[in-house]
């Protein structure tokens, strides 16, 4: 009997750390353990005993790519335990500053993160000698997302602005339509991108996932909806934990979630586009048709390609909300804590990000529970790594431990929001 | 690229914030990248080259015993080390950990504490190895991490005021929030952020960490007299910068 054992000590182009364990006996997978050790930061804990109105710039701290996921899932549990209703202005200017950090982020990974796997270079500074232009669109576009975080948030990392109720303060209207055309360029150089890497060569690969998505009833969603999935879930944000279970598993640091009594399943892009085809404006699904990409996408690797979608998407809605722009009478809502519960869940970049707090009478934090979607895609990634290895077992080393990196960031996994480390062993007995 | 200076990106403990605050300098960091070798930055690329280097960025505070470790390996491997942002200067926020039992911190995380390997404290990389420089901010400031850059590069110390936030305020034009009756930790805190916080409509909660030479007991006193309580003067010192010397001295005067 040989064995081979494949090492990558440091998983690149990820934000954050981690490893990999592939077990290969007699040319079969048997386990891909996804090992997250990045030390954990305790976010829960130390939010115990903290006021309500330090939540958003505490929590802000998980990730500097998503902050706005954390700060306004939060926000959305505080305004729920302590029943306040938002102006709908605020809740149109909550959707743009998402539309900048989804722009962003998927741009940082679309273009500097991802797309050199599919070239064949290690970075995308490397990339950028052959495909400079593309790299460029690249920045631009993601320079386009972070204008909005910054004037909307005060900065594109750990905005300052959003709290219970609104925002510090909000932008005026003049203040919002100066960024109006560099939306409409991003959204020319959205559409190019999408081309773009909808021509890259996809290993032919397929999976049957179960999808897990916000649904909203007109939008595509991102700051609200209902959780739903391919498979028949359709719940209140607040019943989560009546569906959805998260177990410790030794090889990680990271809690790993699961569908109660069916396992494994899929947030994110590929998840938000098949459960809300339908939601995309006939010009974005077009596009899609055209970019070879169906009303429902199991290729992971074509992930990509659905981020772009989404890249544009944000663009045109960003457009949208800022000529829909009415500036509020007031930037927030009077906030009265009681002792309560309260669910926060949006569409982070990378999938859905739950919230649970529990407030004493005076707005104090007695409980927190996040539940980033790094955490909830864990096992589908472990599903996917066993598949894509299962084709290769012949192959040599080399091409398994490539393609498995690959397979890692169709999931531009956040492993500082989970906490975390990337190392890739393959041991075959 | 054998003449290029070589220049390298850690994380340690961290939200991986301060490094995409690089990625963030969209529109210098092809330029940046032409005029240095950028040998290991693992966020941004797999090609992860060998030391030495000739400065390292080090973002991330201490909080196992591997990484009190891989440090000094890092230090080994460096001409310069330069640490960026509130985890790597003062621990950052998960240095709360060191005003509590770690032991319930894990307790309230994790069904099973027995697989989870951590120190008891979040210390800032000074606290393990020599560091040439130190940039506050959570996160840090794009154009203050080009200067620092752009001046280890070309062999000259970084021009980083060491005033506070309201030098900042003033200049920005902004109406001080003190003036109107809401505590603000600008006088104390660092400046580099721009004045932010003001400029949107509320006070500062020092996430630039201590000016040079803060006068804390002064800024607590006149927060006391706004009507600020000591658990609230205690919470918002702890909680960025908790662990800085001059925060913590002044938090710990507010425990009860």
């Amino acid at each position: 009997m040989t064995t081979r054992t494949i090492k990558v000590d440091y998983l690149a182009r990820v934000e954050g750390e981690g490893a990999l364990d592939l077990h290969i006996e007699n040319g079969e997978v048997t386990a891909a353990n996804l090992r997250i050790f990045e030390p954990p930061r305790f976010f829960e804990a130390f939010l115990r005993g903290r006021s309500y109105t330090e939540l958003p710039d505490i929590v802000a701290r998980i990730c500097g790519i998503c902050p706005i996921a954390y700060q306004l899932g939060a926000i959305q549990a505080v305004e729920d335990a302590f029943e306040v209703t938002v102006d709908p202005q605020v809740s149109a200017l909550r959707r743009l500053i998402y539309c900048g950090e989804w722009i962003q982020s998927h741009a940082l990974h679309v273009v500097m993160l991802h797309a050199p796997d599919f070239l064949g270079y290690p970075d995308a500074i490397q990339m950028a000698e052959q495909h400079r232009e593309a790299v460029r669109r690249g920045l631009a576009l993601k320079q386009a997302g972070n204008a909005l975080m910054c004037l909307l948030g005060g900065r594109e990392i750990h905005p300052v602005s959003l709290r219970a109720g609104g925002f510090h303060r909000v932008p005026t209207k003049r203040e919002l339509e100066v960024l109006c055309d560099e939306m409409k360029q991003a959204r020319d150089l959205a559409k190019e991108l999408v081309i773009w890497v909808s021509s890259f060569p996809f290993p032919a690969f397929e999976r049957d996932y179960e999808f897990v998505a916000l649904r909203h009833d007109q939008d595509y969603p991102i700051t609200a909806g209902r959780i739903v999935s391919s498979e028949g879930i359709d719940i209140a944000i607040g019943d989560y934990e009546h569906e959805f279970e998260e177990r410790q598993v030794p090889h990680s640091t990271a809690l790993q979630s699961s569908v109660k009594r069916r396992g494994a399943y899929l947030v994110g892009p590929m998840a938000r586009y098949a459960i809300n085809h339908d939601r995309l404006p006939q010009s974005v699904q077009e596009l899609a048709d055209s970019a070879g990409i169906g009303p429902i996408c199991r290729n992971p690797f074509q992930s990509i390609v659905i981020r772009a979608l989404e890249i544009l998407h944000a663009c045109d809605e960003a457009v949208r909300l800022i000529a829909a722009y009415e500036e509020p009478s007031r930037p927030f809502a009077p906030v009265e804590p009681r002792a309560a519960v309260g669910f926060g869940c949006t569409e982070a970049p990378r999938g859905i990000c739950w919230h649970r707090y529990e407030f004493a009478e005076d707005g104090t934090i007695r409980n927190a529970r996040i539940v980033p979607p790094t955490s909830q895609n864990q096992s589908s990634v472990e599903a996917d790594l066993k598949a894509v290895a299962a084709l290769l077992v012949d192959k040599a080393d080399n091409a398994i431990r490539t393609r498995c990196e690959m397979t890692i960031r169709n999931y531009d996994p956040c492993i500082s929001c989970a906490a975390h480390f990337l190392k890739l062993t393959v041991h075959r007995p | 690229m054998a003449n290029f200076l070589r220049l390298a990106v850690w994380k340690f403990a961290s939200c991986d914030g301060c490094q995409l605050t690089l990625l963030d300098c969209e529109d210098e960091l092809l330029a940046l990248a032409e005029a240095v070798d950028l040998a290991y930055f693992p966020e941004a690329s797999s090609k992860m080259a060998q030391g030495p280097y000739d400065l390292s960025l080090v973002e991330g505070s201490i909080t196992t015993a591997h990484d009190a470790q891989r440090i000094r390996d890092v230090r080994a491997q460096s001409k310069h080390v330069v640490t960026i942002g509130a985890c790597a200067t003062s621990g950052g926020i998960q240095a709360l950990r060191n005003f509590a039992d770690v032991g319930d911190f894990v307790a309230a995380v994790y069904a099973r504490p027995d697989y989870i390997d951590t120190l008891e404290t979040s210390t800032p990389i000074s606290a393990h190895v020599t560091v040439d420089f130190e940039l506050q901010g959570c996160p840090v400031d794009k154009r203050q991490l080009l200067e620092v850059i752009g001046a280890f590069l070309t062999n000259r110390k970084p021009v980083i005021p060491e005033y506070s936030v309201c030098f900042e305020c003033k200049r920005r034009g902004n109406i001080c929030v003190m003036v109107k009756g809401e505590p603000c930790l600008g006088p104390v805190t660092h400046a580099g952020c721009g004045a932010i916080c003001p400029a949107y409509r509320r006070a500062c909660y020092g996430c630039f960490g201590p000016m040079e030479a803060p006068n804390l007991p002064a800024l607590s006193e006149e927060w006391r007299q706004m009507g600020a309580a000591k658990g609230q003067i205690r919470d918002v010192l702890r909680t960025f910068y908790g662990w800085s010397d001059p925060f913590r001295r002044e938090s710990n005067a507010h425990d009860n």
